[in-house]
């Protein structure tokens, strides 16, 4: 198993958190991880990306070249990176924000309305969550509890009260692809 | 301990505080601020020292000081400011004394870029600053890698009494990866007889210094360092090497670019090319041994670096004529991509047999 994921959108929305997340949880199940972030001085406005590696062999190189999976939150990630997924991969789109289809025909390409979905639960900041959880149903890279355990680390104890919100952020984005 | 998973920088940063640093003097520059931003949130805390001085020229002299008293200190900085500290480096290794300097380098010349670059080998390899001198340079390829070895290289820095450089760039600093810290092998390392901590009225006072007027008593100082520069040869080398025997083509690449190596190699290997790989973990002391496991059967060397090619200089030299040394290159803060590497090496072994 090796997931070689592209995690891309603008500042804000989440992108970084939701990559670490993964990371996180694949160290927790003893997976070889990393997790590489886009620098510079694109932060504000334009596209903010991540590649993560969760693998059973060891990892080479942390950069992300064929993906096997892409996830785009916004219009200019969908541009910029779904020329970089191999062909057979998933492709993640979050339809609330980007109105086109995807060129690719040789894509498993899931339209996932993630802000709508998020607004459901009264929080639109869980955007990223919902695509996470799609994300876990297809591939089952990670188990969700490693995610929450993860959650927990990554963001905090001081923040151990949304995990309740986030955990059904993650089962709804499932639902959506189920 | 268990494994956390952390950024580069930050990852240095720890390591660095749990090999004893105490003191760490820089001045802001990307892709290397989570490490001084680490020490100036952590170093408070455990009685230590963080200075955010005006200028490098000023952190490393401050890192002189620092050092000359027998403390354990760090600067860290990016190749243009690791240029600026260039004077410092070569008083500090001519007064003998150790200390830690991390170079996250990026895109030059000049102010250059801020994205993953080595094009600061010659810099770190030959030394910007004046005279005769030496020292280590650690070349890192993960995270793991970057901690085991910056907090071994406080006790090497202090075994020797010479600055020790680690270098990484803009992937290692800002990635992040699992991370254990471990205790370094212990090194003999003896009292700090020459530090200047105050006489206590007890002895004469110590003078930290690198000046020496008459000419047959630097010479007897620069040989004396001569001698220690063979003894880290000797001792400090260090390197991978990966099915270098009997390999097709062997490719030298050390840091980030090692690792997209391993991904071309593996992509040749499915191929049925037999491809070898020479990573040099020290730049300095350079591993020339490594290349003396190189078959009659290998048809070239490769080298990949992102520069327009510095490290192939020591290939040259450690191949000493016995094979053709090729190489390929990205530079400006351009990673190569696998199968960039993998047409390079098959220009050289001529595809499959």
């Amino acid at each position: 198993m090796q997931e070689r994921v592209i995690i891309a959108g603008f500042g804000g929305q989440g992108v970084m958190s939701m990559g670490q997340l993964l990371t996180y949880a694949g160290m927790i199940e003893n997976k070889n991880v990393s997790w590489l972030p886009s620098y510079g001085p694109e932060m504000r406005g334009g596209t903010a990306n991540c590649n993560v590696m969760v693998s059973d062999e060891p990892i080479g190189s942390p950069i992300v070249t064929e993906a096997t999976v892409a996830i785009v939150m916004n219009r200019p990630s969908l541009d910029k990176f779904e020329s970089d997924v191999l062909p057979e991969g998933n492709l993640l789109i979050n339809s609330s924000l980007i109105d086109i289809k995807s060129e690719r025909d040789d894509l498993n390409i899931h339209y996932i309305p993630a802000n709508e979905l998020a607004d459901e639960l009264g929080n639109s900041k869980v955007a990223n969550m919902v695509m996470l959880g799609a994300y876990l149903e297809l591939t089952k890279a990670v188990k969700t509890e490693s995610i929450i355990e993860a959650f927990k680390k990554v963001f905090g104890e001081s923040k151990a009260n949304l995990v309740a919100i986030n955990k059904e952020a993650l089962e709804k984005g499932a639902e959506a692809v189920r | 301990m268990a494994k956390v998973l952390m950024k580069g920088n930050e990852a240095i940063g720890a390591a660095a505080i749990k090999a004893g640093c105490k003191y760490f003097f820089g001045y802001p520059i990307t892709p290397q601020n989570e490490l001084p931003e680490y020490m100036a949130r952590e170093l408070p805390n455990i009685g230590g020292v963080f200075l955010q001085a005006e200028s490098e020229v000023a952190a490393i002299n401050m890192v002189y000081g620092a050092a000359g008293a027998g403390a354990r200190v760090m600067t860290s900085s990016s190749s243009p400011g690791i240029a600026l500290k260039q004077e410092g480096i070569s008083y500090i290794a001519g007064a003998e004394l150790p200390c830690v300097i991390v170079n996250i380098v990026r895109g030059g010349p000049g102010l250059g870029g801020i994205q993953p670059a080595q094009s600061d080998y010659y810099q770190a390899t030959r030394g910007g600053g004046n005279g005769d001198y030496r020292h280590l340079v650690y070349a890192p390829a993960t995270i793991q890698e970057t901690v085991d070895l910056l907090m071994e290289a406080f006790d090497v820095a202090e075994q020797y009494r010479n600055p020790v450089m680690v270098i990484g760039d803009g992937m290692i600093g800002q990635m992040m990866e699992p991370v254990e810290f471990k205790e370094p092998k212990k090194r003999p390392i003896a009292p700090k007889t020459w530090s200047t901590d105050g006489t206590k009225g007890e002895r004469k006072p110590n003078i930290i210094n690198s000046l020496y007027i008459d000419p047959q008593e630097l010479e007897d100082h620069v040989i004396r360092l001569e001698n220690k520069y063979a003894e880290m040869k000797e001792n400090e080398t260090r390197y991978e090497n990966y099915n270098v025997k009997d390999a097709d083509v062997v490719v030298v690449a050390y840091g980030t670019t090692s690792r997209v190596v391993k991904n071309a190699i593996a992509k040749c290997e499915e191929e049925g090319i037999k491809i070898g790989l020479i990573r040099p973990i020290t730049l300095w002391p350079f591993p020339d041994k490594a290349f003396e496991e190189i078959t009659d059967r290998t048809k070239g060397i490769l080298t990949v670096e992102m520069s327009t090619g510095q490290m192939i200089d020591d290939v040259k030299i450690a191949i000493n004529g016995r094979k053709p040394v090729h190489f390929y290159g990205r530079t400006g803060g351009m990673v190569p991509i696998p199968d960039a590497i993998v047409e390079e090496i098959k220009k050289i072994s001529g595809g499959v047999k």
